[in-house]
């Protein structure tokens, strides 16, 4: 869709196309938009218009979101604390994908700091869910999706930290990709548990996203935890003729919505028309993911989060204090109780005489999910199951129970701790809502993982759907 | 020797001899610059920033580490030592704690009764927090500013077992080591702040006193002293010596409680995943083949090589820039009489004045041991030429023309000695009497008519030929 947009582009008028979508964001109910950078955009595409550039998106818009940098554009990670901060430096996907000619059109709604799974815990409010508007979009990219979703921007960047570009992509019937850890570099990319987290596309169609990780992948020398890229668009319609999935038995049975198991097997079928054969693998430490995920992200967003101290950026009182008085009403007065809630569990989780009991275990309880994949990938090409147990969930009707919000992050964590890729893209409805397809590839194997999607895609009608306008 | 004091220390060293900070490319040459203009986001913790490790700081770190004959870890990691203090940034500082750079090591110094080793602990690796500026003193202070210039400068924090038995000790310690730092040529001494010290001290049975951030080895003595007083006079009063930690008044010489065993901080330390972990152990051999020749060995072979009495050779290898003045004139003038005249002469002359000993050109001294050896000057005129070099510049040669200053040639001394004896018939009267005495009233005669510039030994032996003659 984005190589014939910018075909479009070209032949008409980027500025139009941006314009028309400023007109869709301003009076739409999404609040899927943060900050829009209207003015920057819009010059930029007039100067597209009068000269068009080369490059792999040239002239296209994308939408980022609100805790990716972006040089001269406010980035608060939808934080009170963080109200005011304008960057003075591009991450390093942004400059990627100015490079290629890409148009940065505004900054997208997401859970506080990442922390959530359905985008309601942000100072700009609740996004909503395109294809019902009672419904939460997912998150924390919630932002992101809901504007692809809802045609208000043709592709955007989220990041993943415990599913948070998945979760969204499945709740609002879309394609998003967390990558292998270490593919696309996290510079600028504000920290919430820096050793679990990828910026990673949410776009329409496998292909996009393929095309978003062209340009975003590779070794950064400013990230010395990114690694060199590989090759996406060239194999990706090659078909998975002799493709062997594994369908972990743990992924299914309890706790998952019927229509979301039936919606799961028939796109196994699905792929097994296509030629690819499975058979059943165990990832038998699965059980143990969301507890070791929580202990080892909240440790870690207690020290990111560390130095939003209003001293030199962000929320300022009117008056200062001595500064450990003012540290502390900054931070009393600029998170929200979910950050508050994660920030002295990781304190406390981090603390002496504490560190060995949880922390250490659950590096320990990763390092067996690791090696559960790598095990079951001996056998097996790539693995397929529920991006999340359930559909979309009605707005406020889980924001007071973070357990039953936690527990929903059952398939994507696992994921984030072995640091393997995975993309969740839509394989069917429940009622009005769709459901997502997680497949999940080996370390560095995107190109397979994103071909297996593409062939899906492509036999399937469900990409093609969209929400009513909304 | 107070055989119940128990020292330990440790040591920030600056690495200030690197060019760039230890986890960005910000210079390390920021002092005399406004405040705060050398910084970028990674220096400032910006949101979204990364560190990048500059591999020279650990290749410095190692150079020191293998110079204290250390072990040196076969990999090393970073950990974060989260903490709050408005002169750090991100809220934590980047530091080691397990797997640090370097372990076990000893330094060899002259204690209060003879040669001592000092084991040294370990030798890890941080990054130096920013400077705050207070508005008059640190407790009464309205209001305090931050400069981030000094954030991320490489650290290599060297900490020692508790074996020195008195503040001279640790004087003697913390020269030696700040000699073989300079040796390595790793670390600028003269730099404002390069050297900070927290000083550990106890009576033998009682509890330990914590004394932060002394920034002179002078101030360390004398913070020593204080506590070892202090701590004595607990002790007599039967009143406990409580741990702690205390701040060290230089204006006052006192030292001062700022902070009670109870209100120690946890620094929750867990590693950086940010930094992967470096194997360094393959880098060992070269970095030990390229060291120079450190103090000790430089100190037996100036003793055997130069033929120069111990003490000489200890004080021309204290300083390595001293040490190679001396080999440069050694080179190019009669090495024993250099060692003198370096060793004892030029160094108190260069000390009496707060100068370097780039302050003299080796030329200058090879010109005047040369003068000495062949006899064409006497000492006080040698003297006399490198105090006015100092005080007013010039060269030998020329200083010695203007002030007149060779020896007097026998005939001028002949002459004055034959008028003295003329004019002197009472004392030769004594003297032929039996007097000896007598005959320095001659020679003191001889010496004025000659300006000094006659050899006395020679004055008295031509004395006595003309007395004998007459």
């Amino acid at each position: 869709m984005l190589t014939q947009l910018k075909d479009q582009l070209v032949a008409g008028s980027s500025e139009e196309y941006l314009q028309k979508l400023f007109d869709k964001i301003e009076h739409s109910s999404l609040n899927a938009f943060t900050t829009l950078a209207k003015d920057s955009a819009l010059a930029r595409a007039r100067e597209f218009d009068r000269k068009p550039w080369q490059g792999l998106l040239a002239g296209i818009p994308i939408a980022i979101k609100e805790c990716i940098s972006t040089q001269g554009i406010e980035t608060t990670c939808s934080s009170k604390i963080l109200k005011g901060y304008v960057p003075p430096y591009d991450a390093h996907v942004v400059e990627r994908l100015k490079a290629e000619g890409a148009i940065v059109m505004g900054k997208t709604n997401m859970d506080e700091f990442a922390m959530g799974t359905s985008t309601e815990t942000s100072c700009f409010g609740p996004t909503r869910n395109p294809w019902d508007l009672g419904t939460v979009p997912g998150g924390s990219s919630g932002g992101s999706a809901a504007a692809v979703a809802g045609g208000e921007a043709p592709c955007a960047l989220g990041s993943d930290t415990g599913g948070s570009v998945r979760c969204p992509a499945s709740f609002c019937g879309i394609v998003g990709l967390k990558p292998t850890y270490g593919l696309v570099s996290r510079y600028g990319l504000i920290a919430y548990a820096n050793s679990l987290e990828q910026i990673g596309p949410l776009t329409n169609t496998v292909e996009d996203t393929a095309l978003l990780m062209e340009i975003i992948a590779g070794h950064d020398w400013r990230d010395t935890t990114s690694a060199e890229k590989g090759s996406y668009i060239p194999g990706l319609k090659n078909g998975i003729r002799g493709l062997k999935i594994g369908i972990p038995k743990e992924y299914f049975g309890e706790g998952v919505d019927k229509k979301v198991e039936k919606a799961i097997w028939d796109a196994i079928s699905t792929l097994e028309s296509l030629g690819a054969a499975w058979k059943e693998v165990s990832l038998p430490h699965t059980r143990y993911a969301l507890a070791a995920y929580y202990v080892i992200a909240m440790s870690e967003a207690s020290s990111n989060l560390a130095r939003f101290d209003g001293l030199r950026y962000g929320l300022r009182k009117d008056e200062d204090q001595d500064w450990h008085t003012t540290y502390s009403e900054i931070r009393a007065e600029g998170f929200g109780p979910e950050v508050k809630r994660r920030i002295l569990l990781g304190t406390y989780a981090l603390s002496a005489g504490y560190y060995g009991r949880y922390y250490l275990k659950a590096l320990k309880v990763r390092t067996l999910i690791k090696d559960d994949f790598l095990r079951a990938f001996n056998d097996v090409d790539i693995i397929a199951g529920p991006t999340m147990p359930i559909p979309a969930f009605r707005i406020g009707e889980r924001i007071n129970d973070p357990l039953s919000l936690y527990l929903a992050d059952v398939f994507t964590v696992p994921i984030n701790l072995a640091g393997v890729p995975a993309v969740s893209l839509p394989c069917g409805f429940s009622g009005r809502l769709p459901i997502g397809l997680q497949l999940i590839g080996k370390h560095f194997q995107e190109d397979l993982l994103l071909r297996a999607a593409h062939a899906f895609e492509e036999a399937t009608p469900f990409h093609l759907k969209r929400p009513e306008a909304v | 020797m107070e055989t119940d004091v128990i020292i330990g220390l440790e040591i920030h060293v600056q690495l200030n001899k690197l060019n760039s900070k230890m986890f960005c490319g910000c210079s390390t040459n920021y002092h005399n610059s406004e405040p705060n203009s050398h910084t970028c986001p990674v220096c400032l913790g910006l949101p979204g920033s990364l560190p990048v490790l500059n591999k020279k700081a650990v290749e410095y770190g190692i150079r020191v580490g293998l110079a204290l004959d250390c072990k040196i870890e076969e990999q090393t990691l970073f950990y974060r030592k989260n903490y709050y203090y408005p002169d750090l940034p991100k809220g934590f500082q980047i530091s080691q704690y397990d797997y640090p750079l370097a372990t076990g090591g000893h330094l060899l110094i002259k204690g209060d009764d003879g040669e001592r080793q000092i084991r040294i602990t370990r030798a890890h690796m941080e990054e130096d927090p920013g400077r705050l500026i207070h508005a008059g003193t640190i407790d009464k202070a309205k209001y305090t500013m931050v400069d981030y210039n000094r954030c991320g400068m490489p650290l290599l924090e060297v900490v020692t077992e508790p074996d020195l038995r008195s503040p001279k000790e640790a004087r003697v310690f913390l020269d030696k080591l700040r000699s073989i730092l300079e040796y390595l040529d790793v670390f600028d001494g003269n730099l404002e702040g390069s050297m900070r010290v927290d000083a550990n001290i106890s009576l033998a049975g009682g509890d330990r006193a914590e004394v932060k951030n002394i920034s002179s080895h002078k101030g360390v003595e004398k913070a020593l002293s204080y506590e070892i007083t202090r701590q004595r006079n607990l002790k007599r009063r039967n009143i406990k010596v409580v741990q702690e930690t205390r701040h060290f008044d230089e204006l006052r010489n006192i030292t001062v409680s700022i902070r009670s065993k109870e209100q120690a901080h946890d620094y929750r330390y867990y590693p950086e995943a940010d930094l992967v972990p470096i194997r360094v152990a393959t880098w060992v051999p070269a970095i030990k083949a390229s060291l120079p020749e450190l103090p000790d060995a430089k100190r037996d072979r100036f003793r055997e090589q130069y033929g120069m009495t111990d003490d000489h050779a200890k004080a021309l290898t204290s300083d390595i820039k001293v040490a190679n003045f001396y080999e440069l004139v050694a080179a190019r003038a009669a090495p024993k009489l250099a060692a003198v005249w370096v060793a004892n002469v030029l160094k108190g002359e260069l000390n009496y004045r707060s100068l370097a000993v780039d302050s003299f050109k080796p030329d200058h001294m090879v010109e005047i041991v040369n003068m000495l050896d062949s006899g064409r000057i006497a000492e006080d005129a040698a003297v006399q030429i490198i105090r006015t070099i100092l005080d007013k510049g010039g060269s030998p040669g020329q200083i010695v023309s203007d002030l007149g200053l060779t020896r007097a040639g026998d005939d001028a001394v002949l002459r004055a000695v034959r008028e003295a004896v003329a004019e002197s018939v009472v004392a030769v009267e004594d003297f032929r009497g039996g007097n000896e005495r007598a005959l320095n009233y001659v020679i003191g005669l001889v010496m004025k008519k000659t300006k000094g510039r006659a050899d006395p030994a020679e004055v008295h032996r031509l004395v006595v030929e003309e007395v004998e003659r007459t």
